[in-house]
């Protein structure tokens, strides 16, 4: 077992994990440590080769690789230590980490750890399709992993349930490659994914969507056959006697992704329930001292840039935690409220300017985001239009949440 | 008069927009919150151009695939021609970002380059 001891120890080497680094080491920590799973840094963004990346920090439409690469020259640059093929299987309370590397256990001892380990997706056997159990079913970024990474085509037929961004990504991407894909089957009544992803990704293609349908039966023994979509009612069960057979040889599930936090949670850091991700403060403090969260791992971002800035701050946190140098005022409450999935930070000292993400909790037009105390409304924030798929940012100043005790966030309509 | 709506695809902002519009004139135009969304919803209806990103086999390579875009969109029905053509091409690592791997593909005037760095493989 090799020992080492760290001031900054980075989990995960995504985008939130380089930026929160360049951000520490900027900040003035040197003795910083990425450490990561895979080959190499980058995170998911290796396998998005799309489009889409980094029009709000470099005001440029960026692919995946492209954007990752600015920031993983960048960590070169500064010389920030990483390790590649890499997993911390524990954290604990105390903030040590075991770190498998091929042949290797390190054991580290970090005074401060920034949790970026991104999340994994959804897999069928959460969902539950009844039907047999043939090969040719894939999560959406495994099959996007096997054909841009590894040139290995998955299917030539193909379905797609879930409309959230990976799987219209998808959709393009095995037409553009030739395959045939037949339908996007969603359960809700609208698409979980981006507007301008269902507009290029579906509409140019003349890919047919199918909303308030699901997946009831999938056929074929050794390969997948066929899938059988039904429609569903207001509760979201399938209505007998509108079942379809799609013949196909490939299902790809784009079904949602999840924070990977058990790790987090073996250091004792809170979950929301909600969000999935930790329970944090306005420094993207966790309730574990000096453990703070940051990307995809915190809650599930839908544009890359946004990750970027939050790991900026993480990284500032850490960096002024190890120095010492956190404030530690005392915290008030942020609920969300009507219409509000969640709101985040959830906990805020109201002595400084903060940024706030929220996410809302169904589509909708001409809205208003109220933000109140217990007496009054503070502010209002009218919304043209609303979607689950698109995180709302808004700031509050130091000055209009000053000697608030707790704050809720609402939704309401507009006449 | 046609009145049509779009979603502008040239950021993740995703504007809905509202046009009507005659033969090619512009009347009316609203829903855009920048300049790009009513150049995107001209050439939408006068000859609608798309980014193309995709991947191109390599030889020797860290990995078996770079990935690769257009330097510039192009017409739209061009899409599946370009794939064709780049189907039969192969490349040499070591590969960086901005390489260019096709000139001028199919006289669209858009280069195919790399948005990748590829590694010669470690033997
Ligand atoms: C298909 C798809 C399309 C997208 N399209 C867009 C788009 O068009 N525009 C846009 O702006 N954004 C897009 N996004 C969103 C954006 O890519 C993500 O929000 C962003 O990559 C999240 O960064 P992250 O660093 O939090 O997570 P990740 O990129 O997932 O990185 C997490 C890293 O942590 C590592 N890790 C995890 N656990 C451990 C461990 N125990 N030990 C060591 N390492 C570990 C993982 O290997 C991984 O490298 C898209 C996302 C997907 C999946």
């Amino acid at each position: 077992m090799i020992q080492k001891e760290i001031d900054i120890v980075i989990v995960g080497g995504g985008p939130a994990g380089l930026s929160a680094a360049i951000s520490a080491k900027r900040n003035g920590i040197d003795n910083i440590l990425i450490i990561e799973r895979n080959e190499n840094l980058g995170g998911i963004l290796n396998q998005c080769i799309h489009e889409g990346f980094g029009v709000e920090i470099f005001k440029e439409n960026l692919t995946g690789p492209e954007y990752m690469q600015r920031f993983i020259d960048e960590v070169e640059k500064l010389g920030i230590p990483y390790m590649l093929n890499s997993m911390v299987i524990d954290i604990n309370s105390d903030k040590e980490l075991t770190v498998c590397c091929r042949d290797d256990l390190y054991k580290i001892k970090a005074k401060s750890i920034i949790l970026s380990m991104g999340c994994r997706e959804r897999t069928r056997g959460q969902i539950c399709i009844p039907g047999t159990r043939p090969s040719g079913i894939y999560t959406a970024g495994t099959a996007q992993n096997l054909i841009n990474l590894r040139n290995y085509m998955v299917g030539k037929r193909i379905v797609i349930l879930g409309s959230g961004d990976v799987g219209l990504i998808m959709a393009r991407r095995f037409t553009l490659e030739g395959a045939k894909v037949l339908a996007v089957v969603e359960i809700l009544p609208y698409s979980s994914g981006l507007p301008r992803n269902m507009a290029q990704c579906l509409d140019d293609f003349g890919i047919p969507l199918f909303l308030r349908h699901t997946i009831v039966n999938t056929h074929g023994n050794r390969r997948l056959e066929a899938v059988t979509i039904a429609e569903v009612d207001e509760n979201l069960k399938p209505i007998k006697g509108t079942e379809k057979k799609i013949e196909c040889d490939t299902l790809l599930l784009s079904v949602g992704l999840i924070p990977e936090n058990e790790l987090s949670k073996n250091s004792g850091v809170i979950i929301d329930e909600t969000t999935g991700g930790a329970i944090v403060d306005e420094n993207l403090e966790t309730s574990v001292r000096g453990i703070f969260a940051c990307g995809n791992v915190l809650h599930v971002h839908d544009i890359v840039d946004f990750v970027t800035l939050e790991a900026e701050k993480a990284g500032i946190s850490a960096s002024r935690f190890v120095k010492n140098k956190l404030e530690r005022y005392e915290m008030i409450k942020v609920n969300p409220g009507v219409g509000i999935r969640y709101v985040l930070p959830h906990f805020i000292s109201t002595k400084r300017d903060v940024k706030f993400f929220l996410r809302v909790m169904k589509p909708g037009r001409n809205k208003m985001i109220l933000i109140k105390d217990e007496n009054r409304i503070i502010k209002r924030i009218p919304k043209l239009r609303v979607n689950p798929a698109e995180m709302i940012r808004f700031e509050l100043k130091k000055n209009e949440i000053k000697g608030v005790k707790e704050l809720w966030i609402e939704m309401e309509n507009v006449n | 008069m046609l009145t049509k709506r779009y979603v502008c695809i040239i950021c993740p902002n995703s504007c809905e927009i509202e046009v009507e519009y005659s033969e090619d004139k512009i009347n009316r135009i609203s829903g855009n919150m920048c300049e790009k969304g009513e150049e995107y919803v001209k050439k939408e209806i006068l000859c609608p151009e798309r980014g193309l990103t995709t991947t191109i086999k390599v030889k020797n390579g860290s990995l078996p695939l770079v990935s690769v875009k257009t330097s510039k969109a192009i017409p739209k029905e061009m899409m599946m021609k370009i794939m064709d053509e780049i189907s039969n091409v192969e490349v040499e690592a070591p590969i960086k970002i901005g390489n260019v791997i096709i000139k001028n593909v199919l006289n669209t005037e858009a280069d195919i380059i790399a948005t990748k760095n590829i590694n010669k493989k470690v033997k």
